[in-house]
């Protein structure tokens, strides 16, 4: 019995191995640059794979961006320059929070714009409802309020 | 606009969204254009393939040129092979940077299937792949007369991508090259 669960941890410890090789770990001189690394690795994105930041990514490119990036940081680059970095060599396309200007205007307008169209619609679809509210409550002439009053009083009398 | 004309619109938006939406199936996802077109290559000094001298951007610069992103260990880079060969049959200057390769895994693939190249760079680490924007093999660089990426293409380079893409702006680049 003590034998298969030996067994079975080992089986388990085999396979923890296993997954943890596919993550590369890289050593920080200060806690602050491993934050500076984790929060940069997740907004700079995978050339190769498009839909996952480098973080995430397997993909040997994605790797050496990460490679890169611990690099610079220990060698004392700011978040700006890795930036600018990256982004001379991959186009803004390697940012997933690319900057103001150029191609990405409409990138950074778009939801803006969208927005204040769907207020405009709002507003003038309300006031169009408003108004025939209004014309609904209109009174009525006294030649249909006769009217009125007589097929109530045939319902009336007809019940 | 008139309410009947209204009762349109959603119609419209649709039609609007379609044809945006249709568009969008045609277009490639992975094209992605280079950070590098219209600029010089930039600076290098690596170790040339199978030879004991450094090589560098002024080695390639010059004539209107491709420049081929390989490895031994793509697949794809096999596929393109053959007509890479055929290219240089007639006359197109290649270039090639081996791509964190390994040396003598690299000279057998050109021993055993042929050399389209004028010389192989060694980028045995990939710096010269990173400072290009390279982020996977194959990847063909369209070189003018002075160095200036003209054209990235990502992927196999075969007739069609040759013929439809590469070959008309290879053409007026050589053409202004021999122009006095």
């Amino acid at each position: 019995m003590t034998l298969l669960r030996l067994l079975f941890i080992a089986g388990l410890v085999l396979v923890a191995g296993r997954a943890l090789a596919l993550i590369e770990t890289y050593e920080f001189s200060t806690p602050e640059l491993e934050a500076r690394y984790q929060q940069l690795s997740e907004e700079l994105r995978c050339p190769k794979c498009q839909n996952q930041n480098i973080a995430d990514s397997n993909a040997p490119i994605a790797q050496d961006l990460r490679r890169l990036l611990h690099q610079q940081l220990e060698l004392g680059a700011s978040d700006e320059e890795i930036l600018n970095y990256m982004v001379a060599r991959y186009g803004e396309f390697v940012r997933y929070r690319p900057r103001f200007g150029g191609a990405t205007v409409a990138l950074w307008l778009a939801p803006v714009l969208l927005l204040l169209a769907g207020i405009a619609v709002l507003l003038l679809t309300l006031r169009s409802r408003s108004k025939t509210a209004v014309s609904g409550t209109a009174t009525l002439s006294a030649q249909e309020q006769a009217r009125l009053r007589s097929l109530l009083e045939k319902a009336e009398q007809d019940s | 606009m008139g309410p009947r004309l209204k009762l349109f619109l959603p119609l419209l938006l649709f039609a609007l969204l379609a044809i945006t939406l249709f568009r969008g199936l045609g277009l490639d996802p992975g094209a992605m254009p280079s950070a590098l077109l219209d600029r010089p290559l930039p600076a290098f000094s690596l170790p040339g393939l199978g030879r004991t001298d450094l090589l560098s951007e002024a080695d390639v610069v010059g004539q209107a040129a491709l420049l081929n992103v390989w490895a031994t260990w793509c697949v794809s880079c096999r596929v393109e092979h053959p007509y890479l060969k055929q290219l240089a049959e007639q006359g197109v200057p290649i270039f090639g940077i081996n791509y964190k390769d390994d040396d003598g895994a690299a000279q057998r693939w050109l021993d055993e299937l042929g050399n389209p190249y004028r010389f192989n760079i060694a980028d045995r680490e990939g710096t010269l792949g990173l400072d290009l924007g390279v982020y996977g093999a194959p990847e063909t660089y369209l070189l003018d007369t002075n160095g200036v990426v003209r054209y990235r293409h990502a992927g196999v380079v075969d007739e069609k991508v040759w013929q439809t893409i590469l070959e008309p702006l290879y053409r007026e680049l050589h053409k202004g090259s021999n122009a006095p």
